[in-house]
Formats: structure tokens, sequence, C-alpha cells
């Protein structure tokens, strides 16, 4: 029997495909627009060629925001993941104490990006936040609005407080799946913790991980929100990020052409750093 | 209704970029229905691609030799072209 040709669904396809045109594609052309030319507003336009790109690769000022996020996503992803396996390699499997965990690590989570920044921007202030002020009634001279190592200091431990759960959520879900027989035949096995952990848990939630590292990977390499509302960039301009730096040239000194140029960069730096993950995650699947 | 677009800031140059790229995309889309199946193989990355993945890779290489380019060389993009149609033949051959 001749198999049934239907066209109809490509239809379907069309809500999506406004959507992402709307969403997606549209914005990314006026973008691309804008990095070759030069406005002063009033939609009037000058053809600039490739002379935004050139400033931008050559600014000393991009590339020192492009190390600071470098670094801040290196960090975090150092912390967080093995920090969140170890929470999850703890947390209970059964019993009364799985509802209270779970909903206690999904609450910050749930608070929403300007929120954290707030929280955390009064909670290391030494006159009326709790951390400031144990800090400095210890000894510390802590002041995240003056010391850049303590402004980074203050931002890594607030996303690590707001998204190791993230990891721990998702390590947790691949734990709990792995069966009792994997754990029976290791325990007749003589296996010793570690042993447990490299052969039978570490195998069986590497998929998961690699989720949670891209993830984190391109949600730390996106933030602004955080750092906006607890430091400004500052001090000077230690904490200042690239989304923060795009922010200030296209918003602040409305230099559409040279934000649209970098904004580009970012863009590439981001996809292609998605693609080696997306790559290596679904080769890692294929193989298994 | 009058659609007014001057806010896209629309010039000749990028319009004929985003051209190209929609040709090779309409490309792509013959291609695949002359030859279904998008020509799956184990190339030099030791991974399988297809011809999807080799053109994304193509493009994606193209953008990083002009802004090596731009960011190393100088303005005039001729020979970072020439270079990424080069990239682009040994992607499509290699990988």
């Amino acid at each position: 029997m001749d198999k049934t040709v239907n066209q109809k669904a490509w239809f379907m396809l069309i809500p999506v495909l406004v959507l992402v045109g709307f969403s997606a594609v549209i914005p990314l052309m006026t973008v691309v627009n804008y990095s070759v030319q030069d406005t002063f507003g009033q939609n009037v336009f000058f053809w600039a060629g490739t002379a935004w790109f050139e400033q931008i690769l050559h600014s000393p000022r991009f590339w020192s925001a492009l190390g600071r996020n470098l670094i801040f996503s290196g960090l975090i992803l150092a912390i967080e993941v093995p920090l969140g396996i170890f929470v999850a390699l703890n947390m209970p499997k059964r019993g009364i104490g799985v509802p209270f965990c779970l909903v206690f690590m999904a609450l910050p989570l749930l608070v929403p990006w300007n929120v954290v920044g707030t929280i955390w921007q009064i909670f290391g202030r030494s006159d009326i936040g709790l951390l400031g002020w144990a800090v400095d009634a210890i000894g510390i001279d802590y002041n995240y609005v003056s010391d850049p190592v303590d402004a980074w200091i203050t931002l890594i431990v607030m996303d690590v407080w707001h998204w190791t759960s993230l990891v721990v959520l998702l390590c947790y879900a691949a734990l709990v799946s792995i069966p009792d027989a994997f754990y029976q035949a290791a325990r007749i096995d003589g296996a010793s913790r570690w042993s447990v952990f490299r052969y039978i848990q570490l195998p069986k939630i590497q998929h998961v991980l690699l989720i949670a590292v891209l993830l984190r990977f391109m949600d730390s390499f996106m933030i602004y929100t955080e750092p906006f509302v607890v430091t400004g960039g500052g001090p000077g301009n230690s904490t200042t990020v690239l989304s923060i730096d795009l922010v200030k040239m296209a918003l602040g000194q409305f230099d559409l052409g040279p934000a649209a140029a970098m904004s580009l960069i970012y863009f590439l730096i981001i996809l292609a750093l998605s693609w080696v993950f997306y790559t290596v995650m679904t080769n890692h699947e294929a193989r298994q | 209704m009058n659609l007014d677009l001057t806010w896209m800031a629309w010039t000749w140059p990028t319009a004929i970029f985003f051209l190209v790229i929609a040709a090779l995309i309409l490309a792509m889309g013959a291609w695949e229905k002359v030859s279904p199946g998008g020509g799956p193989r184990v190339g030099i990355l030791n991974f399988e691609t297809t011809r999807g993945d080799r053109l994304f890779v193509s493009l994606l290489g193209a953008a990083f030799i002009h802004l090596a380019w731009l960011g190393l060389v100088g303005p005039s993009l001729w020979w970072a072209l020439g270079l990424s149609i080069v990239y682009a033949i040994g992607v499509f051959r290699f990988v």
C-alpha cells in the first residue's frame, strides 16, 4: 500500500513561525542593519560599514567585559556543579524528608531575578543587612560597594544561592531513577562509597549533568539583572559583564551602532558555545 | 494601511546578506528534495553530521573568520570571504 502523503501538517507550523519571526528573526535582522550604520535618532541612518565591529574588536572595554563574563561563568560552574551533586547525593531518597527538601530546594528558583538582586543588595549592607553586619562583626572589612573582591564574592555567593538548586533537582531526579538492583550488586561486590559514585551514580547522572552545565553556562554567561541591581557593574567597572556594558552602550549612551555590533559578537560567541555543548550532549547520547 | 519599516533601517548590503542566507536555506531544501535523508556521515570531527550541520558550521565559522580578519588584519573583507568559502568547501568535503 502506498504511503498517504498529507502536507496539511505544515500549516500547524505557521503559529510558531510567526512567533519566532516577530520575537527573534525580525529583531535580529534589525540589529544586523543597525550594526553597519550610525544614527542620531529620528530614524535617520548613515552608512558606517564595518567600523563598529572594528571599534568593538579593538576595544579593551569589550575584552575585559568578556573576560569577566568567562571568569564568572567558570567560577559558577566550578562551584555549583560539584556542590549540586554533593547536595543531591545527600538528600533523602524516601520518607517525609523528600517533599520538604524538594520544596526547600525549589524556593530560590521561584524568586524573580530582580528580587534576588534586591534581597542580596540589602542582605550584604553592613548597616541594615544581616550578612554585611555579621561579617563586619567578626572583624572582616566587607563592603561590596567599594571593594571589587567583595563585590565579586557577593555576586558569586548570590548566584550559588539562586541556582545551585537547579543542579541539585536535575541530579536528584536522575539519582532516584537508578534501580535498587545496581546498589545491591555494588554491596555484594563490596564496593566503596566512592566506587558506587564513580561507576554507578556518575554515569547515570551524566546526561542531566550535561544539561545542567549547559543551562548554567548559558544563563551565567548572559547574566544581567542580579549584578545590575546589586553592584550596577561597579565598583568602577569591576563587575561590568557584557550584558551590562551592552545596555550602558545602547540605552545609556544611545550608541546603537556599536551596541548592535557588540550584541552580534556576543550572540555569535553564545551560538558557538551552545553548538559545542549541544554537539557534545547529543553525541554522548548517541554513543550510549 | 501604510506599513512603515523605516525603523528596521534596511540597507542593500544587509538585504543582500539575508537574501543569500535565505537562498542557501532554499537550496538546502531543494537538495533535500532531490536526495532525502540529509546525507549523514562521520567525518574528521569523529561524530555524525548532516549537510544542515555542515552548513551551520560553515556559516558560523565564516562569521568568526570575518571577525578575526577585521580584528587582526583590516577592514577589507574580500580575503576573509575567500577564506570562508575555502573553509566551507573543506567543511562540506571532510566534516
